[in-house]
């Protein structure tokens, strides 16, 4: 399975979305509020009839926003699945506790897509063949051993929720006046941001890194040996610039400069459709 | 209620642009960083905004800018609590809280210091905060108000996003929201191991907390010494 291929379309985000959706706001309105009057499960079946009382059927750009989300859940969801299958991988106790947490979200993220986007009229897309080595679908890849070196594992769930995180802000623009959308989007991307914090936790108490942080410092992986697939998550992290304002620029505890490290921790940086696939593409098989 | 001795109020930016074009696209149009202009106006004035008195009314003001502002407001909150916590450190810290509650405590000045910084004169005011109901000695109610902000920091910027209007100020949003929600799940997890993302704050669709700027704002209300004015927000 070629992702590229899969993608292509993503790629050509529809440039007139967010104007077809101001022009139906009404309709947009009328469903503003549904989210909090249904129960949990209900959800995703609103945000699907949205779309459909709205354009007849999702604009294409946003189905491929969903459906790029979906595939990245995919791969987090059979990620964890085959981990806890995998008897003694994970040692009992609060380590097997956290990872059964993350588990059961990445699945509920992958069960909330599929119907929001069946619920629009569209067809989700089909999970792809995974291979967890990175070895595109050979079985031979950096990470052959994932599971079955705990540490190995541990390095990979890092990589795959730091990504998450930073894919789903970088598609947060185009979800832009989307309402219940957008929400849901944000709502899944801070879990990805409490999944990678509790990661990298867990590797800092297993002592695989000792200078590791919930957070990200510069474009540090945390990861030895690491490789430029690791490297590739953690790229442009190393930003001290928002907006056009150098964060350094600015006095902040008695009268000492903001540093360059708390400017890179401070804020998370987003990622291309064009970047997650790229470090997505070998966790494929083609 | 409202009051009409209320700080600057927000929309500023927007004040002198033709009706018909977007004000956002107007500033891709001119090659401006939106928050950029902020800037550009904060050099036109005097470098810091008045404190604000005990007690007086802030209003957040309207539009992008009453976001921002209500953005500010939590990251100023959230600053100054950190700020007392590492002055003042409860008994039995350890070495490993201490590095790490310094760092979220300079990721959150950072924060506010970038909101003052892009807001430029629309910026509201220093709040006045009020952690009276608050024991710095005791780390049960100091962590405890610690996840109590983060965890309302996540839902904050979750529930205000779909108000924003600016994919420029959308993105910066979710840029910080993604490390109050890392500083949360440690938060969680040293006052209960495992609860970094548990049920109290993600729901069965596997979705984070999330509020409304007006449940917010009963929230944040007690913590702060003057009186929170949203009604301008652009809450629909």
């Amino acid at each position: 399975m070629n992702l590229n291929q899969l993608f292509s379309q993503i790629e050509q985000a529809d440039p007139e979305i967010h104007d077809r959706l101001d022009t139906r706001r009404s309709a947009m309105r009328q469903f503003a509020n549904l989210g909090k009057k249904l129960a949990a499960t209900a959800i995703p079946v609103a945000l699907g009839a949205m779309f459909k009382k709205a354009y007849g059927q999702a604009p294409a750009g946003l189905l491929e926003v969903l459906n790029f989300a979906l595939t990245l859940e995919y791969l987090e969801a059979e990620f964890y699945t085959t981990a806890l299958a995998k008897t003694g991988l994970i040692p009992a106790g609060a380590a097997l506790g956290a990872i059964q947490t993350i588990s059961t979200h990445e699945t509920q993220h992958v069960a909330f897509l599929r119907t929001a986007i069946t619920g629009a009229g569209a067809t989700p897309v089909a999970k792809p063949k995974f291979d967890f080595s990175g070895g595109s679908g050979s079985g031979t890849g950096p990470f052959a051993n994932v599971f079955n070196s705990y540490e190995l594992f541990l390095a990979v769930a890092q990589t795959l929720e730091d990504t998450g995180v930073r894919a789903y802000k970088g598609q947060a623009p185009n979800l832009l006046r989307t309402g219940d959308v957008l929400t849901a989007a944000l709502r899944i991307h801070s879990v990805e941001a409490r999944h990678a914090s509790q990661i990298r936790q867990m590797r800092r108490a297993a002592n695989f890194s000792t200078t590791i942080k919930p957070w990200i410092t510069l474009n540090n992986t945390e990861i030895n040996p690491d490789n430029a697939v690791i490297q590739a998550v953690y790229n442009g992290e190393n930003n001290p610039t928002q907006a056009g304002l150098d964060l350094r620029a600015y006095r902040a505890l008695d009268n000492a400069a903001v540093t360059f490290v708390t400017a890179t921790e401070a804020f998370d940086e987003p990622l291309t459709r064009a970047e997650v696939l790229a470090i997505a593409g070998p966790f494929i098989a083609r | 209620m409202k009051s009409s001795m209320t700080t600057k109020p927000g929309g500023t930016l927007e004040a002198g642009l033709p009706r018909p074009m977007h004000r956002r696209n107007f500033l891709r149009y001119a090659g401006v960083s939106v928050l950029g202009t902020g800037l550009l106006a904060a050099a036109c004035t005097k470098d810091d905004p008045n404190p604000l008195t005990y007690g007086e009314t802030v209003n957040l003001g309207s539009g992008d800018i009453g976001i921002l502002n209500y953005a500010y407001a939590l990251e100023q909150l959230e600053a100054a609590f950190y700020i007392q916590v590492i002055q003042t450190q409860y008994s039995g810290i350890t070495a490993a809280e201490t590095a790490l509650l310094t760092d979220i405590r300079d990721h959150e000045v950072a924060h506010r210091e970038f909101f003052k910084a892009a807001l430029g004169i629309s910026a509201i005011g220093g709040l006045t905060p009020d952690f009276s109901k608050i024991n710095f000695s005791s780390r049960e109610s100091v962590l405890a108000t610690a996840k109590t902000f983060e965890d309302l920091g996540v839902s904050a910027y979750n529930g205000a996003g779909r108000y924003l209007t600016s994919a420029d100020y959308l993105t910066i949003a979710g840029k910080i929201v993604s490390v109050e929600a890392r500083h949360a799940a440690y938060i969680r997890n040293l006052i209960s191991n495992g609860s970094f993302a548990n049920s109290e704050v993600v729901d069965a669709n596997g979705l984070d907390v999330v509020r409304t700027p007006t449940e917010v704002i009963i929230l944040a209300q007690p913590f702060v010494r003057n009186t929170i004015d949203a009604t301008n927000l652009p809450i629909a």
